[in-house]
């Protein structure tokens, strides 16, 4: 039982991780079209510019604002040079040229930072707190109340205020939303810059845990777009879902199987759910017009 | 009067909750033009698309030259010699248009995978045989001088009729016609006009959706009447003209007079 | 002389006279790299150029050639050339395979199955370590040609350019052929070539057993002339750099894929000095090519020579 506990726990920690990612895929791709494979390197950023800003002898709260602030003019740096150009350019040439921007900004990485791996202290110390026999780090509590945030107020944001309902309309209808004078390409810039601030967000609750470098950014990217997938591709609830199976079902592959094969439970899921149900958990069927 | 090629009965479907055809048939006939009206959204596209294999119908049957066809994907359907052009252009637009009627001989050529990697004389006469059969039929639709442009750069009239070559190269027993003056000045349908009486003539079964109603007055032989998912009326086109349900649901006013001077 | 001759005349001048100006022996080698890396970047481009569809996958079927050059030998006692026909095979089975499944799926979601697949791959690659040797790799036997044993780069340069002149061959009888016309036909548009009678499945599939053997064998070759082959030829930067290789040099061109496997691999070799910036510079060429130059550089060259009156 302890065991099971233990892995549930972890499960659900890396899973809010990757669920966050997946709700930035979400927007972007529901604003846009685009499947943001950059979408990794928001992570990054947050955990890095935390770890080295606190080395430099910023307290950790404004370390990591600084770090949100970074990724989201990153994020809108993004949207401006690179798709905004580009539109109407066909979804392979989308997806290479933020598979480009990924590559970049890690090679950006690189050059600032280093090449090492880097960790943060636990927010809240590092010794782990003993529930029902199973150690749980009291970062994992972070991370779950910094993810469960981030869904409630994304939820209010969307449903509750007039910039939420424009992004809402957005995803819904481009052009039946632009004619309701709604300005997408400031949704579309929003977009960017929440999703920016959603993985830095996740890059900087996790680094304690996790550690981070220069190149964590691919597998998180793949990952949550994976959740994001699994879940039915842009539905922000199937993200979160889709995110937190994810993870829970990766530990206990990692656990019971083999922790080698951990990357790959989560890519045998993603194939089996794609063949099975090419829409997802909470995607909507279509029918191609002709 | 002559065989039965193509018949579909009873033919529902529903979109969500949506019942977008209910209990629909038709019979088309060797020779014969066989046109489907009714005003925008009755579901003639949507027959279209189940008697062409791309959707999958919840109820009813589709028989083809005698044949229960109604779970068949399109391809077979094709082998079976059904053909159709599409309302909303289905061009191959980075071939040429000889390319695009060549693609439509694909049934016909035999060549390997084999040969056509090692470019084998059966791919090289398969290649020519192809080549040959798509420069008639360009002829015949009036696009010979345009063999070889990229299919994008031509305007709109001759991508219909470039559809209709494609479709012909199939060598089809029975053709689906989907708007096909749709968009065409009146010397363009005129010409369209007479290349569908030719098919006809030659004994394929032409089933047409068409809005242009002294073209479908003038051409066909029979005429069935959708309004909203449902069959309206059935006949020849001076019983449908003269359907008093048909002129208040469809025709109007200047409908039945257009339909009356044809 | 129609284009498709011309072409591969070009080619075959190409290799046949850059080695006159070729400085030192190093520079066999990596022309050497260029042409067997073109040779899977080809086949790349008739899944993806010819037939419209995307594989974020293809370094998984490099790697199942590479490694089958090393696994073959060590437990089957197979002579080393024997396993390049053996890994193409196996490749061409595994794509048959999984490509039925993954073939049904479109756009964004195919991409992102193919990729699973690649990663996959990879991640056995690493993790047997008992078999493959992990990822530190694995030492793969010299091969010998009727008791030739190529040695050095100038030997491989050679095999992979005749290698590469097969495939590009190969590929362009492809794009004229009643086959190619299918897949260009489904690449339009599926739903027409559906109408027409294409199975579009079955094309799909075989196009994408053609990558996958023209990868195997490219990875095999590979293989053979580094001596040694690690878990990164699966890996997904592999994939990544296959794609943009197609895309850089214009997916609807065969001499494009070259073009294409040309500057990838021969960019990070002018930028040694500078290695810190290799990923850097990569990124931000492949961004910027794909912004201002969509069509890619062959078919970009060729939209200029034709706009100049000759």
């Amino acid at each position: 039982m302890p065991e099971l506990l233990q892995f549930l726990v972890s499960g659900l920690t890396i899973g809010a991780v990757y669920a966050l990612v997946a709700l930035g895929f979400t927007l972007i791709h529901n604003a846009s079209d685009v499947v943001n494979f950059a979408q990794g390197e928001f992570v990054m950023l947050g955990g890095m510019v935390t770890v080295f800003a606190t080395a430099a002898g910023i307290p950790l709260p404004l370390a990591a604002l600084l770090a949100i602030a970074v990724a989201v003019l990153v994020g809108l740096a993004l949207h401006r040079l690179a798709i905004e150009p580009a539109r109407g350019a066909s979804a392979v040439t989308l997806i290479i040229i933020t598979i480009g921007a990924s590559i970049f900004l890690r090679g950006v990485a690189q050059i600032v930072f280093d090449k090492r791996f880097h960790q943060l202290p636990g927010f809240s110390g590092n010794d782990p707190i003993m529930v029902l026999g199973a150690a749980i780090l009291p970062q994992s509590f972070w991370v779950l109340g910094g993810a469960l945030i981030v869904f409630c107020g994304l939820f209010l944001f969307l449903e509750r205020t007039l910039m939420g309902k424009a992004v809402l309309a957005t995803a819904a209808n481009r052009l039946a939303a632009r004619l309701v004078g709604v300005d997408t390409s400031f949704v579309l810039a929003l977009s960017f810059g929440l999703s920016a601030a959603i993985g830095a967000l996740a890059g900087i609750l996790i680094t304690p845990i996790t550690l981070t470098s220069f190149d964590v950014g691919t597998l998180l990217a793949l990952k949550g777009f994976a959740a994001a997938m699994l879940g039915g591709m842009g539905s922000p609830l199937g993200a979160v879902v889709g995110g937190l199976v994810l993870g829970l079902l990766e530990a206990l592959g990692a656990g019971y199987v083999s922790s080698a094969y951990k990357d790959a439970v989560a890519f045998l899921v993603i194939l089996a759910v794609l063949f099975s149900m090419p829409q997802g958990l909470f995607g909507h069927r279509s029918v191609e017009r002709v | 009067m002559s065989e039965v090629l193509l018949s579909a009965d009873n033919i529902g479907i529903g979109f969500g909750g949506l019942r977008a055809l209910d209990g629909v048939g038709f019979e088309a006939r060797a020779g014969e033009v066989l046109a489907i009206i009714g005003p925008n959204g009755a579901g003639k596209t949507t027959l279209f698309n189940i008697v062409s294999g791309l959707y999958r119908a919840d109820t009813g049957r589709v028989v083809l030259a005698g044949q229960d066809v109604t779970q068949a994907p399109p391809h077979r359907l094709a082998a079976l010699g059904l053909s159709r052009t599409f309302q909303n252009l289905q061009v191959f637009f980075r071939m040429t248009a000889a390319e695009n009627v060549m693609a439509g001989r694909h049934l016909r050529e035999r060549s390997s995978l084999l040969a056509d990697l090692l470019r084998l004389p059966a791919a090289r006469r398969a290649n020519r045989a192809s080549r040959d059969a798509a420069m008639a039929l360009l002829a015949e639709v009036g696009l010979a001088e345009h063999a070889d442009r990229p299919a994008g750069s031509l305007p709109y009239g001759a991508l219909k009729r470039l559809e209709i070559a494609r479709a012909l190269a199939t060598e089809p027993r029975v053709l689906l016609l989907d708007e096909p003056a749709a968009g065409c000045n009146p010397v363009e349908t005129a010409e369209i006009d007479h290349l569908i009486a030719a098919v006809a003539a030659r004994g394929i079964a032409v089933v047409l959706i068409e809005h242009d109603m002294k073209m479908v007055m003038r051409i066909s032989r029979q005429v069935v009447v959708l309004n909203q998912g449902r069959l309206l009326a059935a006949g020849t086109p001076a019983e449908v003209r003269n359907n008093p349900e048909v002129i208040a649901a469809y025709l109007g006013l200047h409908g039945a007079k257009e339909a009356a001077l044809a | 002389m129609n284009a498709r001759w011309a072409t591969l005349l070009i080619l075959a001048a190409v290799i046949a006279v850059i080695p006159w100006f070729f400085p030192s022996g190093y520079y066999f080698r990596v022309a050497a790299l260029v042409w067997v890396t073109a040779l899977g970047a080809v086949g790349l481009q008739v899944l993806m150029g010819q037939a419209g569809q995307v594989s974020l996958g293809h370094a998984g079927f490099v790697g199942i050639g590479a490694y089958a050059m090393a696994l073959g030998p060590k437990y089957l006692g197979l002579p080393v050339l024997a396993c390049l026909p053996l890994g193409a095979v196996l490749a061409g089975l595994i794509a048959f395979l999984v490509g039925r499944p993954i073939l049904r799926l479109k756009g964004h979601y195919l991409a992102v199955a193919t990729l699973g697949f690649g990663i996959l791959v990879a991640l056995v690659l690493v993790s047997e370590i008992a078999i493959t040797g992990g990822p530190d790799g694995i030492r793969i036997p010299r091969p010998e040609i009727f008791g030739w044993r190529p040695r050095g780069g100038e030997a491989w340069y050679w095999i992979n350019g005749a290698a590469l002149l097969i495939g590009v061959w190969l590929a362009l009888n492809i794009q004229h052929s009643p086959s190619g016309r299918a897949l260009a036909a489904l690449h339009d548009s599926e739903v027409a070539a559906r109408t027409i009678g294409i199975d579009v499945a079955r094309h799909k599939l075989r196009a994408f057993v053609i990558a996958a053997v023209y990868g195997a064998v490219a990875g095999g070759l590979m293989a053979m002339m580094n001596g040694f082959v690690t878990p990164d030829a699966a890996g997904f930067l592999q994939s990544v750099e296959y794609v943009t290789m197609v895309v850089i040099g214009g997916l609807a061109s065969v001499p494009g894929a070259v073009v294409g496997a040309a500057a990838l691999v021969l960019l990070p070799q002018a930028l040694t000095v500078f290695h810190e910036y290799e990923h850097a510079v990569l990124g931000l060429l492949i961004m910027l090519f794909m912004i201002f130059l969509r069509v890619g550089i062959v078919p970009g060259l060729a939209t200029l020579l034709r706009r100049r009156p000759a």
